[in-house]
């Protein structure tokens, strides 16, 4: 299934391993952010009492 | 139905928890398309033998690192004439994003370079422009977390955003502007001696379109988290001065 990359394979897959992590990294960054901010909105309308947005 | 209606935060978040999902899952669907084509179902250049592959990821991440350049820009202008918050933190919400797209272009180009210009690096004026792009997302992102007051944060970065604009046109056009450097034209071109092949430019807009769309999602689920911590400053405040 792997294509053969010939002399140039370990260029090929550093770029897609770089650019695959660093997507990766901002991907699963932002979706931590989001809960959090979500779990601490939540917080403090709860104790407020306050609507949702 | 105006699209100002937009800045009030309730209806943005209204609106996108709507609009998020779709985005999201056209985003990883175009990724997905466009790369596993690339990489695997395409054939190697003549010239570049199996670097081309790298178009794929190259490409995509240095135009929409540009583009999310742009997006900064009309939202900080919209901050700067209309005073919409949502705007400030849109454009706020994009630079980490855009920060690493530019990287990405970094990196990539340097891992291909090395083998096809021989060097990883060259002063080359559309590169050290790109470079300096990238310094002005990390100067962009280091203001907005130095100044306390939301407002004047998000004036100062503005005009900040509108001085590296000139660096975001640059590595766009600097290869026609000077006519020298190592770095090729546009791989998407209507001019037919420049333009890509017609099996590497499907896979490659395919994949243009995945990291755009990937870029929206991104940034609308940033901006919905800056508007959330925003209100819970607010109404933590308002604990405060009650107490």
């Amino acid at each position: 299934m792997m294509p053969d990359l010939g002399k140039y394979a370990a260029t090929v897959l550093a770029a897609y391993g770089a650019t695959l992590v660093l997507l990766a990294g901002v991907v699963v960054l932002s979706v931590v952010q989001s809960r959090r901010a979500k779990a601490r909105l939540a917080e403090i309308e709860g104790r407020k009492g306050t609507a949702d947005v | 139905m105006s699209i100002w209606e937009y800045a009030n935060p309730a209806r943005f978040m209204r609106f996108t928890a709507k609009l998020l999902p779709w985005v999201t899952a056209l985003a990883a669907l175009c990724l997905l398309i466009g790369l596993v084509w690339g990489f695997f179902f395409t054939p190697d250049d003549y010239k570049q033998g199996s670097t081309v592959k790298i178009l794929y990821v190259h490409v995509p991440a240095a135009t929409m690192a540009v583009s999310a350049w742009f997006m900064m820009l009309v939202a900080s202008l919209i901050w700067l004439i209309r005073r919409h918050h949502v705007s400030a933190l849109a454009a706020r919400s994009a630079a980490p994003v855009g920060m690493v797209l530019t990287l990405i272009g970094l990196i990539t180009g340097a891992i291909w370079g090395q083998p096809m210009w021989g060097t990883w690096w060259a002063w080359d004026p559309r590169l050290t422009s790109f470079l300096i792009l990238f310094l002005f997302y990390l100067g962009y992102m280091a203001l907005w977390e130095a100044i306390e007051d939301p407002d004047t944060a998000a004036d100062l970065t503005s005009v900040l955003c509108m001085v590296g604009s000139v660096f975001a046109v640059l590595s766009r056009y600097a290869v026609n502007f000077w006519n020298q450097g190592l770095h090729q034209g546009a791989s998407l071109s209507l001019d037919k001696e420049e333009h890509v092949s017609d099996v590497f430019w499907q896979p490659l807009v395919i994949s243009m379109a995945g990291f755009g769309l990937l870029f929206v999602a991104l940034v609308l689920m940033r901006t919905r988290t800056a508007i959330r911590l925003r209100r819970a400053s607010a109404l933590l405040l308002r604990e405060r001065n009650a107490a």
